[in-house]
């Protein structure tokens, strides 16, 4: 079988009247960490959105690992974790609950959570409320969730943002060690230096067409 | 390995009952919302012992159906807020599960508020029961009515939590399906009242039955392209 590990075929998104994404075609490799570069409203996270099945193509097809991101939804989700905009967290519940909740939904066991806890630097705060949360501490939590699903394929919107340097050394770090282990990278970013460094190659999106 | 529809149900289940433990102050205000519905129902009824009695079981269904609304789109907030039902579905939770999960969430806090209403429609409404068979009867009742509400009303708070106007579109596709329900409700609650002298409230019973097995059904198969765009 093809070592690939997305493959986006002529791909449009319409939103309304206006067209997202524009006969975008891009094969990613598997292990392969692909830099996703664009002003704002190119189209990254619609692009983003698309490989993670989260919303459906309006004309054109994806495929993660050979599965239909539509018809295989559940198949092609499996190998995916998606770190966006949006926290994805239950603010009315502790950084810790919510962590535990996902372990439960991916059959993982909740040992590895205290780890991955201190590892974003959060452990003193497991069981504060997420609303309690700043901007930054959401972003760190939301990355411990990406983590403790282990994919194959790692889609990072915009890691970087809301990060304090400390933090964003980390996520670097993490990103680096996860490129070595052969995971699939898709990292949309503004960050070009950071990005560059941990990054194959660079894919660049203007007004939602592929440049 | 990722869970099984069993865990998944269990999981969301219990997220569920834990965020509204921690908003339990939101919580409370339901239930001062329902007590008072019931009172204005028995003001604007008048001094009328009999009338009161004979419509009791109308009244705490209105009250229940109201408070239903209003935890309904409330539950489905909490999963729009941050996207959180996504990352759900992401994992990939089966869809399917997570109906039943949040359906049975919903089910059982509107139990909770049932048995709160209960006691408080008794005295209202100066309504007398003969002895904890006859009360746990009525709650039987309560029970197969608040499911019945759960299953659409979990599947349209679904459907309108998308929309611009969502607050207005809950009840107003809500309310039309449930107008069956509510019938069978109001009238199995009323005969259970009256203790049931021809037998008749069985009947009633096995329509909510029926209309329970519907609509949980029909909320299982649906769900799953309510949320997957
Ligand atoms: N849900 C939506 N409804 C309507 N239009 C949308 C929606 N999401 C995105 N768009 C439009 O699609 C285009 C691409 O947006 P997208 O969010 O993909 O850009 P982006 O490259 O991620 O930008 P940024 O760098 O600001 O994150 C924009 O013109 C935006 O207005
Ligand atoms: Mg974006």
């Amino acid at each position: 079988m093809s070592a690939q590990a997305i493959q986006v075929d002529g791909v449009s998104k319409r939103y309304g009247a206006r067209w997202a994404l524009v006969r975008t075609s891009l094969q990613i490799n598997a292990g392969e960490s692909v830099m996703l570069t664009g002003h704002n409203g190119s189209g990254k996270t619609t692009l983003l959105r698309l490989m993670a099945g989260l919303t459906a193509p309006s004309v054109g097809a994806l495929r993660v690992f050979d599965r239909d991101v539509v018809r295989e939804r559940q198949a092609a989700r499996t190998a995916v974790a998606l770190l966006s905009h949006q926290s994805g967290h239950y603010d009315d519940l502790s950084a810790a609950e919510n962590l535990r909740l996902h372990a439960a939904l991916l059959g993982r066991d909740t040992q590895a959570i205290d780890e991955l806890l201190a590892r974003v630097r959060l452990r003193e705060r497991a069981d504060t409320p997420v609303r309690q949360f700043s901007a930054g501490m959401k972003k760190r939590l939301s990355l411990a969730r990406v983590m403790l699903k282990r994919p194959k394929i790692v889609l990072l919107d915009e890691p970087f943002g809301e990060l304090d340097p400390e933090g964003m050394a980390d996520v670097e770090t993490w990103i680096a060690e996860e490129r070595k282990a052969g995971t699939t990278i898709v990292l949309a970013t503004h960050w070009i230096d950071q990005g560059r460094r941990l990054s194959d190659r660079e894919v660049r999106l203007t007004n939602g067409r592929l440049v | 390995m990722n869970a099984t529809l069993f865990a998944t149900l269990v999981a969301i289940v219990k997220k569920d009952l834990l965020i509204e433990w921690r908003t339990r102050a939101r919580l409370s205000a339901l239930v001062f919302f329902s007590v008072a519905a019931l009172l204005m129902f028995s003001f604007a009824l008048g001094a009328d012992i009999q009338t009161m009695r004979d419509h009791a079981g109308g009244y705490l269904w209105l009250g229940l159906l109201f408070a239903s609304v209003l935890a309904l789109s409330e539950a489905f907030r909490v999963e729009a807020e941050n996207r959180a039902l996504e990352a759900v579905l992401l994992t990939p939770a089966d869809a399917r599960a997570v109906y039943l999960g949040k359906a049975l969430a919903n089910a059982l806090l509107l139990l909770l508020l049932g048995a709160l209403l209960v006691p408080m429609m008794l005295v209202l409404y100066d309504v007398g029961l003969d002895g904890p068979l006859h009360a746990l009867r009525l709650l039987a009742v309560v029970a197969l009515g608040v499911f019945a509400i759960s299953a659409p009303g979990t599947l349209l708070a679904a459907i309108s939590t998308n929309a611009k106007s969502k607050d207005l579109l809950l009840p107003v596709l809500l309310f039309p399906l449930l107008v069956p329900v509510l019938l069978a409700a109001v009238k199995a609650t009323a005969l259970v009242i009256a203790g049931d002298p021809m037998g008749d409230a069985f009947t009633w019973l096995s329509l909510l039955v029926a209309f329970n097995v519907v609509y949980w059904a029909l909320g299982f198969l649906l769900f799953p392209s309510v949320v997957d765009e």
